[in-house]
């Protein structure tokens, strides 16, 4: 609960920090609906080709740009920034003020920066999802919604961890922003199931990089093709990782000595 | 002239010097540039696969072979100052450049060029792995083999000089990240990165026989894959030189109204 009303506060003050530039909601609408119309102008084009692509029929693709985008629009949301700040915190020393605070410090530098006007990107990610989910109408049952939640969750935590894990490795290398912006550069190929991919690539999206977890898995609960073992396997692996990286975590900050002066 | 080829050769050293020095920049840019191509590759030999043929003229094998010059060719051709004209304009850093006796953009071309001279060999040992794994259908002509050169150069120019002037845009409004997006938009499509044009619908097509993208990327590359007629050949070294000359005339005029309205933003 209190986790809650503090994530409720680090909200607020992401939302006060930026009212003040109105106009930068409206270039981030513009610059997320061209993002968006080209990933749907891009199937479009396939789809004028063929009736399936790896067996992935159009409104199924459709959710998956919308779970890309959701996906992608709570990354950029809060665990990007957030992580981020915490690379730049270890560099320059003030990550000591956060270790003394009385509330969780992993929790803290997982929420303490939020860039706001990426809920522009979660928006449409709903909306796009609400569209395929129409077309899809009533071959999504309870059963595969639930499913759809369930791995949705597990792919947020699974690329939390991942990012943490990337993120603490600061405390032993200090130099890590770049590692963060590759994982931006390959988050792009989750745009297509990657199903369709060859093995060995398949796997670095599983498992190197998991952006299978985040965005294929549920957009495969969608379109009822998620088997129920595949779902706790997802589930298990997403507990594994939040464990690790918080074993990682703990590791990390025992081993800051706070950088500056 | 003499002095234009010092300054040139000054710039290259220093670019090499600057780029070995931000290796993961590097790294960055080589995995977008890996990446994108060998996404459009098995997007569309999954397709090709799934019709069991061909797509509009290319099969499972004849798209592999199209990505991995793609690769080649794009690696050749882009450029990334859009992004460099927004920081440095942001940021005022610009104002010392405009300062020098010599037009800026020959800086930016030597940076440019530089940093393909070390990220090549890795782009080249990267298509020759993908070679290894998709088995594309290459058949080389010898004709095909002796235009691919200047094709390849009055593609790099068309295509540096074009995003330029793109580029100038930031001297009008701070907020560039729409107009790059259009621009994005409009490589991405009527290049023939998204696919090859011979896929595109009939509209699409004569859109990018006007403009300038495709003899940037797509003409080079059908070229080196021998998929152009002699006569399509010749159109697309004109449509290149044509686009040349009008990009370093519209260039110059664009240049000199938009120095007139610089300001920097930054300190």
């Amino acid at each position: 609960m209190r986790f809650l009303r503090l994530l409720g506060v680090f909200l607020r003050v992401g939302v006060m920090g930026e009212a003040a530039y109105p106009a930068n909601f409206l270039a981030h609408l513009i610059d997320s609906a061209l993002e968006l119309g080209t990933a749907l102008a891009g199937l479009a084009l396939i789809f004028a080709h063929t009736a399936t692509l790896g067996g992935w029929r159009p409104e199924e693709l459709i959710a998956l740009v919308g779970v890309y985008f959701l996906v992608g629009g709570v990354i950029g949301l809060v665990i990007q920034p957030g992580m981020e700040q915490l690379t730049e915190s270890v560099r320059d020393g003030t990550l000591d003020f956060t270790l003394t605070k009385p509330a969780d410090a992993q929790f803290l530098v997982s929420v303490w920066r939020v860039e706001i006007w990426k809920m522009v990107d979660v928006g449409l990610g709903l909306v796009v999802l609400g569209i395929a989910l129409a077309r899809l109408g009533e071959r999504v049952g309870l059963a595969q919604a639930a499913a759809f939640v369930a791995a949705l969750v597990a792919g947020g935590v699974i690329v939390y961890s991942f990012w943490l894990i990337l993120a603490t490795t600061a405390f032993w290398l200090v130099r890590v922003e770049n590692v963060l912006v590759i994982f931006q550069s390959v988050y792009e190929a989750g745009r297509w199931p990657v199903s369709i991919y060859p093995g060995w690539l398949r796997f670095a999206l599983t498992f190197l990089v998991p952006v299978a977890f985040a965005i294929t898995v549920p957009a495969q609960a969608i379109a009822g093709r998620l088997t129920w073992p595949a779902l706790l396997g997802a589930a298990g692996f997403a507990a594994a990782l939040f464990a690790a990286a918080r074993l990682f975590w703990r590791i990390g900050v025992r081993h800051y000595s706070g950088a500056s002066s | 002239m003499k002095g234009l080829a010092d300054l040139y050769l000054q710039q290259l050293k220093t670019g090499v010097a600057s780029i070995v020095q931000y290796r993961a920049t590097l790294v960055i840019w080589l995995i977008g540039n890996i990446l994108e191509p060998l996404i459009y590759l098995v997007v569309w030999s999954t397709v090709a696969r799934s019709t069991g043929g061909t797509v509009g003229g290319y099969g499972a094998g004849d798209f592999a072979a199209y990505y991995i010059v793609l690769m080649l060719v794009n690696q050749v051709t882009f450029t990334w100052v859009m992004y460099e004209f927004d920081y440095r304009i942001r940021e005022g850093t610009f104002s010392a450049d405009l300062l020098h006796p010599v037009h800026p953009i020959h800086a930016d071309i030597a940076e440019n060029l530089s940093s393909k001279a070390v990220s090549l060999p890795f782009i080249v040992v990267a298509a020759a792995g993908l070679a290894a794994i998709f088995h594309p259908a290459f058949k080389l002509s010898l004709l095909a083999a002796a235009a691919f050169v200047p094709a390849l150069v009055l593609a790099f120019l068309v295509r540096f000089l074009v995003d330029w002037m793109v580029a100038l845009a930031a001297f009008w409004t701070t907020r560039v990240t729409a107009i790059n997006q259009i621009h994005y938009m409009a490589v991405l499509f009527f290049s023939g990165q998204i696919a090859p044009l011979t896929v595109l619908p009939r509209p699409l097509q004569v859109v990018a026989n006007i403009l300038p993208f495709r003899w940037t990327i797509g003409f080079p590359v059908e070229l080196a894959l021998g998929r152009l007629t002699p006569i399509q050949v010749l159109t697309g070294f004109a449509a290149q030189a044509a686009w040349l000359l009008a990009a370093a005339l519209l260039l110059k005029l664009a240049w000199r109204v938009s120095v007139k309205r610089y300001s920097a933003v930054g300190a």
